[in-house]
């Protein structure tokens, strides 16, 4: 017998009585004044910093101004131009040197402060990591109430890889004194600026 | 084997003032922002209720589920094995590190390789093991097993960490600023991610319906773990299958609430798929579960999420440390999962308990651990595991409280002792709850005497 049929066996034999068939779990919908204004809260509660509407001309201004020493900036989205150009093919290691990643979010969950993001957002999965700090744009018309709202999105199935990111590396592992950037970025900055239509 | 004595060890714990103030200090502090997260939601109740049905329903339908996680896995282009012990285990991933040619493996927390002892197997085997997650690595420095689930190094010190780290990653000697020691591991582990042919993770949750598996974290150290190299493995525990996303939702909702006192991890990573170009392998580990599911008082434990919370607020669990525990898992939860790993070898943990009843009420998918915590103790008496002077001690409180003359002697014995005899008669070996604490001032008058005086009709 397989490992997979014994566990699978012990599995069956030891079941206890079947607990009852589960209803759908609740949308726990509570109207806000101002999603927006949950979300920028919560985000920066867990160490991230809020950037209000950016006209979308000014965003490599904008980079520029938040981290002027910043040699490499890399950016997934063709919004923001950088200085480097993101090869989805790449191999993520090369990104061990990247100042700045840049990368638009599909959509915020206002509950938690949170960002979601899948390779297709970030093309090399790696940038959100191995960047010394990320900025994060998000169209302030993108952002969901709650965690249920977020995961009855259809984008949760096909993504190979998607993450929800709330605020930067951190670890509190020493004496519970916060440090931000553990192994991950040291910064998180999120950008409103809304998807331009294109005519 | 000895059993472990706890008792023995949380003495040597609590010895040294400065960590026992800081270890219950910062724990307890865990616990009031786990309340202010669990106040400012008011479905919090409910949302509990829900997580305990959906892990009951969920176990006793385990192996279909586990079968549809299979297939989803798979169609998504995952390997999955499974592995029915540690041991098994350990070869299975050994053997896929060998296939690949990797000597580096990069990994975040686990407490399944823990458990699995899986560290040593590989380095003995040749295969660098770098763990990156910041308490776990202090540990692993420190040739230490994690002391708490979610905090690993929450018993160690600034000063402990800058000792460590000045021994053995060359950072500064003296220099114990957290914001340093931080950095300087930042700066040694950087480039393992960079070279490591292998990444590991566990997983907090492993989803049916998508195939797909959650690891929580708040560094991202389990994400450069998996995107960085080109091969990413996951050992999974049977117990963490839930059916669907919407279910994810809820726990989801309470995990970091309940660990941590934070609305969710920095990072929460939902991986479904390989990488294109790269492999991606699901070890499915039995390792008593199974048995344990069998377990009609106990198979309850199976619903753990591993958010510590028990752990936090337990006054026995804060003032001893895990280590004390001499297990993986320490603290409420560990009292009742590690017996059903070896009853002699851990026949004395759950009385590392005072049974008040904190752990569950805490307990974010309603497991009765402090009814669990009780009902071991009857198996060890009932399996003879208890230790000559607990059996000796309860064989002569029994003697007495079933007897009425002999029970209100006795009381007025007690009442008269510690009035009259000497410190040193009082606080001795003998009397194990005179350490650390002053017995409580005798009642003048006890309640039945008391009754008989007052009492105006019959």
């Amino acid at each position: 017998m397989t490992s997979r049929d014994a566990i699978l066996a012990a599995v069956r034999a030891n079941q206890p009585a079947p607990a009852p068939s589960l209803a759908a779990v609740p949308l726990f919908d509570r109207p806000s004044p101002s999603l927006l204004k949950d979300f920028q809260e919560t985000l920066v509660s867990m160490g991230g910093k809020f950037v209000a509407d950016v006209d979308g001309k000014a965003l490599d201004a904008l980079v520029k101004s938040l981290f002027p020493d910043a040699a490499v900036v890399c950016s997934a989205t063709p919004e923001a131009r950088g200085t480097r150009v993101l090869d989805g093919n790449s191999d993520p290691a090369a990104l061990a040197d990247v100042d700045v990643g840049i990368v638009r979010a599909a959509f915020g969950v206002a509950e938690t402060g949170s960002v979601w993001l899948s390779e297709q957002e970030l093309r090399v999965n790696a940038l959100a990591y191995l960047a010394q700090h990320l900025i994060v744009l998000l169209d302030p018309k993108h952002i969901v109430g709650n965690l249920h709202q977020a995961y009855r999105d259809p984008r949760f199935k096909a993504a190979r890889y998607a993450v929800l990111v709330t605020g930067p590396s951190a670890t509190a592992d020493i004496e519970g004194v916060l440090v931000h950037g553990a192994q991950g970025v040291r910064s998180l900055t999120v950008v409103m600026v809304p998807i331009e239509v294109s005519l | 084997m000895r059993p472990v004595d706890h008792a023995e060890a949380s003495s040597h714990f609590i010895e040294a003032k400065a960590h026992l103030e800081f270890h219950d200090r910062r724990l307890w502090d865990l616990r009031l922002k786990r309340d202010r997260q669990a106040h400012g939601i008011p479905e919090w109740e409910e949302l509990r209720n829900l997580a305990s049905a959906i892990k009951e329903h969920t176990l006793s339908h385990l192996a279909d589920y586990l079968e549809r996680f299979e297939a989803q896995a798979k169609s998504n282009g995952a390997q999955v094995h499974w592995a029915r012990d540690a041991g098994e285990h350990n070869e299975i991933v050994h053997d896929i590190l060998s296939a690949h040619g990797a000597k580096t493996l990069v990994k975040s927390k686990s407490m399944l390789t823990e458990e699995c002892d899986m560290r040593p197997y590989l380095e003995t085997r040749g295969i660098k093991v770098i763990e990156t997650d910041l308490g776990e690595r202090i540990q692993q420095l420190d040739d230490e097993p994690p002391s708490h689930i979610v905090v690993p190094a929450v018993h160690k010190l600034r000063d402990d960490v800058s000792q460590v780290f000045a021994r053995t990653i060359g950072a500064e000697p003296g220099n114990n600023d957290p914001h340093y020691l931080a950095e300087a591991m930042r700066r040694n582990t950087r480039p393992y991610f960079l070279g490591a042919e292998a990444g590991m993770t566990g997983a907090n949750f492993a989803i049916a319906e998508t195939g797909s598996f959650v690891v929580c974290t708040n560094e991202g150290n389990a994400d450069l773990s998996a995107n960085v190299p080109k091969l990413h493995i996951a050992s999974i525990g049977i117990e963490k299958i839930i059916p669907k996303l919407e279910h994810l939702a809820v726990f989801i909702r309470m995990l970091s609430r309940s660990a941590l006192g934070s609305p969710i991890t920095q990072y929460t990573s939902h991986f479904r798929a390989p990488r294109p170009g790269t492999e991606l392998h699901i070890v499915l580990v039995d390792n008593g579960r199974s048995q344990r599911l069998g377990m009609k008082e106990f198979w309850q434990s199976l619903k753990c999420i591993r958010c510590g919370a028990c752990m936090n607020t337990c006054p026995v669990y804060r003032r001893s440390g895990g280590l004390s525990y001499g297990a993986t898992y320490s603290g409420p939860i560990g009292i009742i999962i590690d017996p059903a790993f070896d009853i002699r070898k851990y026949s004395n943990l759950p009385y590392a308990s005072t049974l008040n009843g904190s752990c569950t009420n805490v307990c974010p998918v309603k497991i009765n651990i402090h009814d669990q915590i009780y009902k071991w103790r009857q198996v060890m008496v009932e399996r003879n595991q208890l230790p000559l002077v607990k059996k000796e001690m309860i064989r002569i409180i029994g003697k007495v409280m079933s007897e009425p003359q002999l029970y209100r002697a006795a009381i007025s014995a007690t009442g008269l002792a510690i009035e009259r005899l000497p410190r040193f008669a009082i606080y001795n070996w003998l009397n194990p709850w005179g350490k650390q604490r002053e017995v409580p001032e005798p009642p003048k008058q006890s309640f039945r005497s008391w009754y008989i005086e007052n009492r105006t009709s019959r």
